[in-house]
């Protein structure tokens, strides 16, 4: 195996890691404050769709992303009503707005399928890239790589150091001792879901903007889902989030490794490594049950009702 | 302001009545997004519910598209009664296809009677597969199920695309990612002369009846609602926990692996990798919005069926992408769980007025 194949696999692996480390990113501090979202996969495609409609008419990149990031948003807060106001059931309302948002995205994108947008930039730190190795890797990525390192590093600032960052955690594990405490239970958790929103739609936008970069129906393809499980893999650890991130970065694009190594499998068997990998991981991460829980926020899931 | 007061005791007209309401709304909102799409509301809306059924083809057509939807929804419900999230339909759909069809293409040439039976058991033997293996890594080694099943649902999807394109593609198939047409022993049976309504029709009557009388009648079924309402108490009572939830696995399973079996013997003939435009996740809003309820399903199935047509008929007649059917499913899924909130809640209106409070409940 020759250093450019590996250099080319860590380029590819951080790549394709970057969207599923901003979802998990997002839906870890969710869940710290004890909301379940299962719809990553809907904002994520919503998000997807707008920064690509909005790209295409702008041909602005920036104002991709913020439209991305925005619909992200919308879709977290229309969740949020049902889950937290109306006190739903948070699997379903995930599922609701993940089958809500697959429909929407394909209504929305429709006319958009096939079109072409401007590719976004790298942007290389030249004395650096030349590195070898970890050149290309670390410093020869778009902005949007470089900024989830930068969003990763605020939130586990803000989980260590600030005040606010225990009172999400607070809310996380007992939201009616919170409330007496005076904590603002429903702001803080709309606040988590709506970052969750945010950085769905902006992983949702990366894909479509910065990634493939064009729309088709779906696309987001179970990265939803698989960030969920990132999660838990975590055990609602953002260092932890990094890892695995780009280890599912990697097992994506088996693709390109088989072809680095001349190995003769179809591209069908190689597509479902992804998913696999998935599983493997639940199953190592499930043997022990008492151990998961000891991680998870006590109140994850559960609505809460003031006057309850 | 609206307040939400919790109910002693839920509110069992409002269980019907939420559905009903769910409906309503959505064909409201329907309404507003074809004005705000510029299509007159009225003929939109005649085109994307009345006419798909507006004559005796099109009501066998209906049912075409209903009957793998229901077999799905039939078996989701039972893992919903039993508090599963089971959401792997889809790929026990797909899979019982794939499996289905590596036996018909055994029987092109033959006239066996036998031919036509095995290839619905291998198609529910597939979907046994797919949801036996979420089963297995559900309850032996406690992986989420939601997860483990649109896992599956993924790799399943996988599975038939390397199957179409690979050991099942027709051989003299001008490198189509196709299977070969399937022999007539390995058809199933029209109906009525002159329409697409297949045998399948009986099946899902059959599916109908046996999960009806199960769920109502029989003790498994009265354990499987326990497990699902208290889960304590069902351990207390000495009820099998884990052999009740492998058993609704299995069966929504070959239900959902039927489904897959029967649109490739019954409506493609052969297997395509498009046979499914996403029956198994509709079937999740099917088993909701029926309430988890045989009955119920089956009018929400027949219901959502209607979204599908509409969806295409909306397409041909109003040049609007048939996609408009996820939003229209995604939003009475919406709609069903806002409304869901009477059931548990009394909503309370407070007028605030400066000195003192005023309540009235509503």
């Amino acid at each position: 195996m020759d250093i450019d194949l590996v250099t080319n696999i860590l380029y590819a692996m951080i790549m394709t890691g970057t969207p599923l480390l901003l979802v998990a990113l997002g839906e870890m501090v969710c869940e710290k404050s004890g909301v379940l979202n299962l719809g990553q996969e809907g904002m994520m495609l919503m998000g997807a769709v707008a920064g690509f409609i909005a790209m295409y008419h702008t041909d602005n990149h920036f104002i991709g992303f913020i439209a991305a990031i925005l619909v992200g948003i919308a879709m977290s807060l229309l969740f949020a009503f049902i889950a937290l106001n109306l006190n739903a059931n948070q699997v379903a309302a995930g599922l609701a707005l993940t089958i809500f948002g697959t429909g929407l995205s394909a209504f929305l994108g429709n006319d958009y399928e096939g079109k072409q947008i401007a590719v976004l930039p790298s942007l290389s730190i030249d004395a650096l890239q030349s590195i070898p190795l970890i050149g290309k890797p670390l410093f020869g990525q778009n902005a949007i790589v470089y900024l989830s390192w930068i969003l990763v590093i605020v939130v586990y600032l803000f989980f260590r150091y600030h005040r606010q960052g225990l009172s999400v955690r607070a809310v996380g594990e007992d939201p009616s001792v919170a409330s007496n405490l005076g904590l603002p239970v429903m702001f803080i958790r709309y606040l988590s879901v709506i970052f969750g929103g945010a950085m769905a739609g902006l992983a949702g936008g990366y894909l479509s903007i910065a990634y493939t970069p064009m729309w088709t129906e779906g696309m987001v393809s179970g990265k939803g889902w698989i960030a969920l499980t990132l999660v838990v893999f975590a055990s609602w650890r953002i260092e932890r989030i990094i890892l695995g991130a780009y280890l599912f970065g990697f097992a994506s694009i088996m693709h390109i490794v088989a072809q680095g190594l001349n190995w003769d499998v179809s591209s069908n068997l190689l597509a479902m490594m992804p998913y696999v990998a998935t599983l493997v991981v639940l199953v190592m991460l499930s043997r022990d049950k008492q151990r998961l829980k000891l991680f998870e926020p006590m109140a994850l899931g559960k609505p809460w009702h003031r006057s309850s | 302001m609206i307040k939400l007061t919790p109910r002693a005791q839920a509110s069992a007209k409002w269980g019907y009545l939420s559905p009903v309401l769910a409906v309503f709304l959505t064909l409201i909102a329907a309404t507003v997004l074809f004005w705000g799409l510029g299509k007159d509301p009225q003929l939109a809306l005649y085109t994307f519910f009345i006419s798909p059924i507006e004559n005796w083809y099109g009501i066998t057509e209906l049912l075409v598209v209903a009957i793998p939807i229901l077999l799905c929804a039939y078996g989701l419900a039972l893992c919903y009664r039993a508090s599963i999230w089971n959401i792997g339909a889809e790929g026990q759909l797909l899979l019982g296809a794939v499996v289905a069809t590596t036996m018909a293409l055994q029987f092109v040439d033959s006239n066996s009677f036998w031919a036509m039976p095995l290839v619905l058991l291998a198609g529910m033997a597939g979907g046994m597969l797919c949801s036996g293996i979420s089963a297995f890594l559900n309850l032996r080694l406690n992986c989420n199920e939601t997860l483990v099943t649109i896992m599956m649902n993924y790799i399943a999807l996988n599975t038939l695309l390397w199957a179409v394109y690979g050991p099942l593609k027709d051989p003299s198939g001008y490198n189509f990612p196709e299977s070969a047409l399937f022999g007539d022993s390995t058809l199933l049976p029209i109906l009525f002369e002159g329409t697409r309504l297949h045998f399948g029709l009986l099946l899902v009557i059959l599916a109908l009846v046996i999960v009806w009388v199960f769920m109502s009648k029989t003790f498994l079924g009265f354990q499987i609602k326990v497990l699902g309402l208290d889960k304590p108490a069902a351990r207390m009572a000495g009820f099998k926990e884990k052999k009740l939830a492998a058993m609704v696995f299995l069966v929504s399973g070959a239900l959902a692996g039927l489904a897959g079996a029967v649109i490739v013997t019954g409506s493609t003939g052969q297997l395509i990798p498009a046979i499914s435009p996403g029956y198994g996740y509709s079937a999740i809003i099917v088993a909701f919005l029926g309430r988890l309820h045989p009955v119920g399903i089956t009018l929400a199935g027949l219901l959502i069926a209607l979204i599908f047509m509409g969806g295409e008929m909306s397409q041909m007649v109003l040049q609007l992408p048939r996609a408009i059917t996820g939003i229209l499913q995604g939003l009475i899924l919406f709609f069903l769980l806002s409304c869901d909130v009477m059931i548990r809640y009394r909503i309370v209106f407070t007028v605030k007025l400066p000195g003192f409070t005023a309540a009235a409940k509503h």
